[in-house]
């Protein structure tokens, strides 16, 4: 008998579209705390993002990768991690870098400058890996050293579905089942790598299903429901720690916008239509009725957080601008603890040469 | 007053076990992967014993993944290891070139130093062991042209295991290359106890006046045997074992070179890309004017290393080298 994947993995939801407890297991964790701290940083990360766009537009930023409509995605796995846990992000995912702690000077990488690599010190977030998958088989090297340290730090991993048909994928995936390596794999399916639709990326199904191959628990979930996404991911990490080896998370999203500034999604797939459709469906809409729903909106709440992020937003986006220039010793400082022979002789002589010429 | 220090007669191979033991029990940090490395003490024995006197936690086989051992060795090196990760044959780790390429050279210049990946890749290398296709690649120079990775090449026990111990110890990437040709070649004293033989210095290990013949690895018994049938023909040659690939010694090969004004530069890679061509453009900044003939270099072709029948016609021989001593003598 032919088996059916979307049943065997069905989307798990706590709330529905309409904003409706759909899944009652947690009710009682479900604090006004908790979701007005949801609900603000899905705010704040969207205004980043659409910040970051016009400034894009406005020539005062690169190429950049929007995440519009995978808030929750983001927004709900990273607050699920514990201060001291590891992520692996990809370029994509600054709503999950900024929510466990990167600062919003992230975006200069946008503007060619490695500060925005950088975490603050002590966590551990490492800058996005730009070839895709590659950071798999890293985030699972990460947490194998914890199991060897017995160290009690979990390790969350993003990617997109277009990864899943990486050679990495398989193998950090596969290396994690072996060693039990206590590290999360949460995709974002937000069914297009650029271009190309996740029905033409693979034959299955579904992403989750994947996990079957490994062995590992796989979880489907409504990426668009940060409760869902929140507890999932806080139940998977929780069992990496103890002991319980990787889990497979494929959090079903939808990207609003463009690949990247650089990419035009109407040459690809009907944005209109496909927007209207999934607008119905948008993270902070959901969230926003469930509050309503269930006594835990506030209108003047609403007001005064969305002045205080702009004002944060309008502060980063100063900070940004207010950059000191890029130290020209960063090109050469960092290939080895200390520089070979040649690399300090190239500098000296670049460094001469440049110094030479800014007389002239 | 001189103590004496206990030596034991290795093989290279032994050598390089002795090596990994040495900083397996020095420091707890150390892991040993790869495929076949545990139960089997890998395929040429580099491992053997370790998994049994360290345990399956400290030296253990992994899937057969090259991309998978190196991206997880990476991770590892990141989050406080100091893993020696084997790829059996060099030749099999053009799947983990992404993974060096990417993230263990560039870890630490893209997070200016707040994640290091101080791991050490260990691959045996090179022909004439009449290997099946693929076993017997030489490509250094990929590694060298790469940014951020110090690629090492012993060709003697004693310099195998102190190499050995200074890449462990190397705070960034290190690919640690082992001359297959050579693993039970011959026996030498090795010190029992723990030293280091620094990166990035090469060795003069023959003196003479007339030309330098500048080497490494499987090359180095090669160039000794020329050296040899030159001398016999009273020409007599500095012999450089060049034993760190990058960053290269430029200083003794240029102190070298400015005595004979004569280099003859000896590799089993192809030419063009070579790390030959690396060594001219050392001796042309640092030595011009002392030369006294053009530089010869005696290398494979530009083609990949031929199924082992012709194998032997691709590997540079001492008469070969011979010719070029003659060449630039003569000129």
């Amino acid at each position: 008998m032919e088996r059916n994947m979307e049943e065997e993995f069905p989307v798990i939801q706590i709330i529905d579209k309409e904003g409706r407890y759909v899944d009652g297991t947690y009710k009682n964790e479900i604090s006004q705390e908790l979701v007005q701290r949801f609900y603000r940083q899905l705010v704040c990360m969207r205004t980043f993002d659409q910040k970051a766009i016009n400034l894009q537009r406005q020539g005062r930023l690169g190429t950049y990768p929007g995440f519009e409509g995978q808030e929750a995605a983001q927004v709900g796995s990273a607050l699920a991690l514990e201060e001291d846990d590891w992520m692996f992000p990809t370029y994509r995912d600054h709503a999950a870098s900024i929510t466990f702690g990167r600062s919003y000077n992230i975006l200069s990488s946008w503007n060619g400058r490695i500060e925005g690599n950088l975490p603050p010190e002590g966590k551990n977030i490492v800058p996005p890996s730009v070839p895709i998958a590659t950071q798999l088989p890293l985030a699972t090297g990460v947490a194998m050293a914890n199991k060897y340290k017995g160290s009690n730090q979990a390790v969350i991993v993003y990617f997109g579905d277009g990864a899943t048909s990486e050679g990495d994928f398989h193998e950090g995936l596969n290396f994690a089942s072996v060693y039990q390596a206590p590290v999360v794999f949460f995709n974002q399916n937000n069914r297009y790598a650029i271009s190309v639709p996740v029905w033409k990326q693979m034959n299955s199904e579904t992403i989750a299903q994947k996990s079957l191959a490994y062995d590992i628990p796989g979880r489907r979930i409504d990426g668009n429901d940060v409760l869902a996404v929140y507890f999932e991911t806080k139940k998977a990490l929780e069992q990496a720690r103890n002991g319980g080896g990787p889990t497979l998370i494929e959090a079903v999203t939808w990207r609003y916008g463009a690949h990247t500034t650089a990419d035009d999604p109407t040459k690809y797939r009907n944005q209109k239509e496909e927007n209207e459709k999934h607008r119905q469906n948008d993270p902070i809409l959901r969230l926003e009725l469930f509050m309503k729903a269930y006594g835990y909106w506030d209108e003047n709440w609403k007001d005064r957080i969305k002045d205080e992020i702009k004002k944060e937003i309008d502060n980063a986006v100063k900070g940004l601008e207010s950059m000191p220039p890029p130290d020209i010793n960063d090109i050469y400082d960092y290939m080895f603890e200390k520089p070979t022979w040649t690399i300090e002789q190239q500098k000296q002589e670049y460094i001469n040469h440049w110094r030479g010429e800014m007389k002239c | 007053m001189l103590t004496k220090i206990k030596t034991n007669k290795l093989t290279p191979i032994q050598a390089i076990t002795d090596g990994l033991r040495t900083m397996l029990k020095e420091r707890e940090e150390v892991i040993v992967l790869g495929e076949d490395v545990g139960v089997n003490g890998g395929v040429f024995r580099a491992t053997d014993g370790l998994q049994e006197e360290f345990g399956e936690s400290r030296v253990f086989d992994t899937p057969l993944s090259e991309a998978g051992i190196i991206g997880t060795s990476i991770g590892m090196a990141m989050n406080g290891m100091l893993p020696v990760a084997e790829i059996q044959f060099l030749g099999f780790i053009y799947p983990a070139y992404e993974q060096i390429m990417t993230h263990a050279t560039r870890m630490r210049y893209r997070t200016k130093g707040r994640f290091t990946v101080p791991m050490v890749i260990r691959a045996p290398y090179g022909a004439g062991v009449r290997a099946p296709e693929i076993h017997s690649d030489s490509m250094e120079a990929l590694f060298t042209h790469m940014p951020g990775i110090k690629v090492v090449c012993p060709s003697n026990p004693y310099d195998a295991k102190g190499l050995l111990i200074s890449a462990i110890e190397d705070p960034d990437p290190v690919l640690f290359l082992e001359p297959l040709k050579l693993y039970r070649a011959f026996r030498d004293e090795v010190p029992e106890e723990k030293y280091k033989v620094e990166l990035g210095k090469g060795k003069l290990i023959q003196e003479g006046e007339d030309v330098t013949i500048i080497a490494w690895g499987a090359m180095i018994p090669v160039a000794m045997q020329a050296a040899k049938q030159a001398e016999e023909k009273g020409i007599t040659c500095d012999v450089i074992d060049l034993r760190t690939l990058y960053p290269i010694d430029k200083d003794i090969i240029a102190k070298s070179m400015q005595k004979t004004g004569r280099t003859v530069i000896v590799h089993e890679a192809p030419a063009t890309g070579g790390l030959g061509n690396d060594i001219i453009s050392i001796i042309n900044d640092t030595s011009f004017l002392y030369m006294k003939s053009p530089i010869e270099r005696v290398t494979g072709a530009d083609v990949h290393v031929p199924f082992w029948a012709l194998e032997e016609h691709n590997i540079p021989t001492p008469a070969r080298v011979m010719d070029a001593i003659h060449k630039v003598i003569d000129f």
